[in-house]
């Protein structure tokens, strides 16, 4: 199963390689892993997508990231309600004519050109996994060239976002 | 205006008085954090740092490799509770210390590891004596610093003796560029620590004790499992009274050995692989297994699926990552094992329904004892071990590296109290057990302390035999000599057909010689009749010596469980069947 958690870390050095040898010790696949500065200063908001095999394993990994010294607070958005996107810049062979038709194509994926080269053209596309997954898809008979993603980046949703500590209470009593 | 400016000079030059080198700094630090010894070996990138440790007034300790000093190091806090500490240089002094970092990780042992580092300025260059010692012991430390500012150090030492100590103890590295050794900066100890993603739960939930209790008060067949968690608690003495008030028998793990005295009625002995076969079997049919700081290791617990398979499980533990990790916990209770006991202690606590159990128990028990066949031509190690406990009565500091001693010591010797044994459990470090009886004899001088080496490991570390005669330490070194790596011969016997690949030691030096050249005393002893008269002398005073026991090359440690096989599948359990063990899984 796919694990989606978000971490706040200490902004350190090192902080990066300490939860990603984590994963590896484990021998767990990270699919994704973003980092970038949260509202707070000297934190960081990592999200990290990742393989596990059950239940059990999950909480392994959440136990695991939380006994981190830099880990401040760790959610698992897996199975709640969460915001997440990821973005994809996508080249795609385009001689000139095809350029419209290009257009049209991306519309509804709320994704647009933002480069024009001579022989092909640059998309950007926000979103989750199976619209981008959908939309390369589509591009696939035109050519694609190159394409960079950022992996997923998550936020829970409001109302059920929950603390580090009532999980920890949770997790004492589960 | 003229004012503000003349207090400023002040303060800048107060502040300069105040400003010391960064090596000085780590040796105040040191102090202040109440360091008493420290174990150690110099080199180009720490050369400041000994320049300032010169007339510092703390104790060094020259090991003769720098694996000789970490495992000297974990002796040390093993026995004394408090973080052992170690200084290597850059590159291949630190990287000597990785099977002692990744030791003292696994068995939770604290530790503030100091390592040199080339200068700020080249590091990442590949220069002389550089090694990515900070990434390399992220995986096998608690926590590690590189501290790249000599200002930083002051809250650097104060965290890493904090975090090597508090919670589940560990080790922490603190990897030292040469330059921040030498930069300027002042000392002033942190007052308070601020790790906001470090905040060990210690105390219990009640809701979690209340429920222990109630499922203490309807069990018939209980038994406790205590590890060291219960010794890193400092909780040996709750635990005897948690068993007493509740009749529930307890097992102890190999590093929990100690926590309960070997005689006690209701101490069942070490479970596992060389466990005995009743402390196994309550661990099998229990109703109620209660974990007390004991992480359900695999040479415990044998193949997991059989193990306390009936038993409603409560896990105490003060590293909640600890709990559900190998068996599922019915009943998790995150905390310090001694908090835990005294409140437990403090509630209206019913007996556990446990006579029959109890009875049934010492029956197992009086079927299948321990066992060995005495030979008058061959000194046996059971009996070694047993002579070593009637002559030291039980009280000694027993340490060992790993193999077939180190079972046998763990089985025989019979502790009569708690921190006495040191042992490398999780890592299984051939090498650990001279060492760390060092640094055990330096945390307790006025204690016996023996090392029980097999003849194998201790060729691993023995250099540090020139330790004794300088310090002045009186470890008494007992190699049980099989002309083996006895306990890979007693698996290539068993399960791999007598197929002795690479197992024999049949070339061995002169141990009474070596000795001797180290300026102590060493004997030899092949006779059963003479060992006791030898270990008589070794004991009536407080002087280092060597005894090289050749011991019966054949023998094998008993019972065991085979790889692969269930904790109830226990074999070699009488003479009549041992030998006799069933293939390889
Ligand atoms: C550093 C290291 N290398 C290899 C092993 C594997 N090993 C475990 S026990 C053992 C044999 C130990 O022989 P010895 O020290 O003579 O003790 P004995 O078993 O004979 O009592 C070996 C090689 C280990 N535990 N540690």
């Amino acid at each position: 199963m796919k694990q989606v958690l978000s971490l706040l870390v200490r902004d350190q050095a090192g902080v990066l390689n300490r939860i990603s040898g984590l994963f590896l010790r484990r021998g767990y696949n990270i699919e994704a892993i973003t980092v970038g500065k949260s509202e707070r200063v000297g934190l960081s908001r990592m999200t990290i997508v990742v393989e596990v095999e059950d239940n059990r394993a999950r909480e392994q990994v959440k136990k695991q990231l939380h006994k981190q010294i830099d880990v401040i607070k760790v959610s698992d958005l897996t199975d709640r309600p969460m915001v997440a996107r990821e973005l994809a810049l996508i080249r795609v062979s385009a001689a000139a004519q095809e350029r419209s038709e290009i257009n049209h194509l991306i519309e509804p994926f709320r994704a647009r050109i933002l480069d024009v080269g001579k022989a092909s053209v640059t998309i950007e596309v926000t979103g989750g996994n199976d619209k981008i997954e959908a939309l390369i898809e589509l591009l696939r008979p035109y050519g694609i060239r190159e394409i960079a993603r950022t992996g997923l980046t998550a936020l829970g949703r409001e109302q059920l976002e929950r603390s580090s500590e009532q999980e920890a209470a949770e997790a004492s009593l589960v | 205006m003229a004012e503000k400016t003349v207090a400023q000079a002040d303060d800048a030059a107060y502040r300069a008085k105040d400003e010391r080198t960064g090596s000085e700094i780590v040796v105040q630090a040191l102090k202040d954090e109440g360091v008493d010894v420290i174990f150690g070996y110099p080199g180009g990138a720490v050369l400041h740092l000994y320049d300032a440790l010169y007339d510092a007034g703390i104790a060094h300790i020259l090991a003769r490799h720098e694996q000789g000093a970490i495992h000297a190091a974990e002796g040390y806090a093993r026995i004394s509770g408090r973080p052992g500490v170690v200084i290597a240089t850059s590159g291949p002094g630190a990287t000597n210390l990785m099977t002692g970092l990744t030791d003292a990780m696994i068995d939770s042992l604290p530790l503030v590891v100091i390592t040199g580092q080339v200068g700020t300025h080249v590091m990442g260059t590949d220069a002389f004596q550089e090694a990515p010692i900070f990434s390399m012991t992220m995986p096998v430390t608690k926590y590690n610093y590189q501290v790249k500012k000599a200002a930083d150090l002051p809250r650097v030492i104060r965290e890493a003796f904090h975090l090597a100590s508090s919670g589940r103890p560990g080790p922490v590295l603190i990897d030292l560029p040469k330059d921040v050794t030498a930069e300027r900066a002042p000392y002033v100890r942190p007052e308070s620590i601020d790790l906001p993603g470090y905040q060990p739960t210690t105390v219990p939930h009640e809701v979690q004790l209340k429920k222990l209790v109630a499922l203490i008060s309807k069990a018939k067949k209980p038994v406790i499992l205590a590890g060291a968690g219960i010794l890193h608690a400092r909780a040996e003495k709750h635990l005897v009274q948690f068993a007493e008030r509740t009749r529930i028998p307890v097992v102890h793990t190999l590093l929990g050995l100690g926590g309960m005295p070997y005689d006690h009625p209701l101490y069942l002995g070490m479970g596992g692989m060389h466990g005995l076969v009743v402390a196994n079997r309550a661990l099998y049919e229990a109703d109620l297994l209660i974990n007390i700081g004991a992480r359900f290791d695999d040479r415990l617990t044998g193949d997991p699926l059989h193990f306390a398979k009936n038993a409603t499980v409560v896990h105490i533990d003060i590293d909640p990552s600890e709990i559900g990790k190998i068996i599922p916990t019915d009943v998790p209770i995150v905390s310090d094992a001694r908090e835990a006991l005294a409140r437990l202690l403090s509630y209206p606590l019913e007996n556990a329904d446990s006579e029959d159990w109890l009875n049934t128990l010492s029956a197992i028990n009086e079927r299948y004892p321990l066992w060995y066949t005495p030979d008058s031509h061959m000194i046996k190690p059971q009996e070694v071990i047993r002579l070593v406990h009637r002559l030291t009565r039980g009280e000694a500091i027993i340490t060992t590296d790993v193999g077939q001693h180190q079972m046998w010591a763990a089985q025989y010797y019979g502790f009569q109290k708690a921190h006495r044994w040191v042992t490398s459990g999780g890592l299984g470090t051939m090498g650990f057990g001279f060492p760390a009886a060092i640094g055990a004899k330096l945390a307790a001088r006025d204690d016996t302390v023996v090392a029980i080496v097999g003849d194998a490991g201790f060729q691993m570390t023995m250099q540090e035999l020139a330790l004794l005669k300088e310090y002045g330490l009186g470890v008494k070194v007992l190699i049980l000599n099989n002309f083996a790596l006895g306990m890979v011969r007693q698996w290539q016997e068993l399960f791999y057909a007598k197929r002795y690949s690479e197992s024999l030691l049949p070339f061995q030096p002169d141990y009474v010689k070596m000795a001797e050249a180290y300026g102590i005393d060493g004997y030899r002893v092949q006779d059963p009749f003479e060992l006791e008269q030898v270990l008589t002398r070794i004991f009536t005073d407080d002087a280092p010596a060597l005894v090289d026991i050749r011991i019966d090359p054949q023998e094998n440690v008993y019972p065991m469980i085979p790889p692969g096989k269930g904790i109830h599948q226990m074999e070699g359990v009488s003479p009549s069947e041992a030998g006799t063990l069933s293939p390889r899984a």
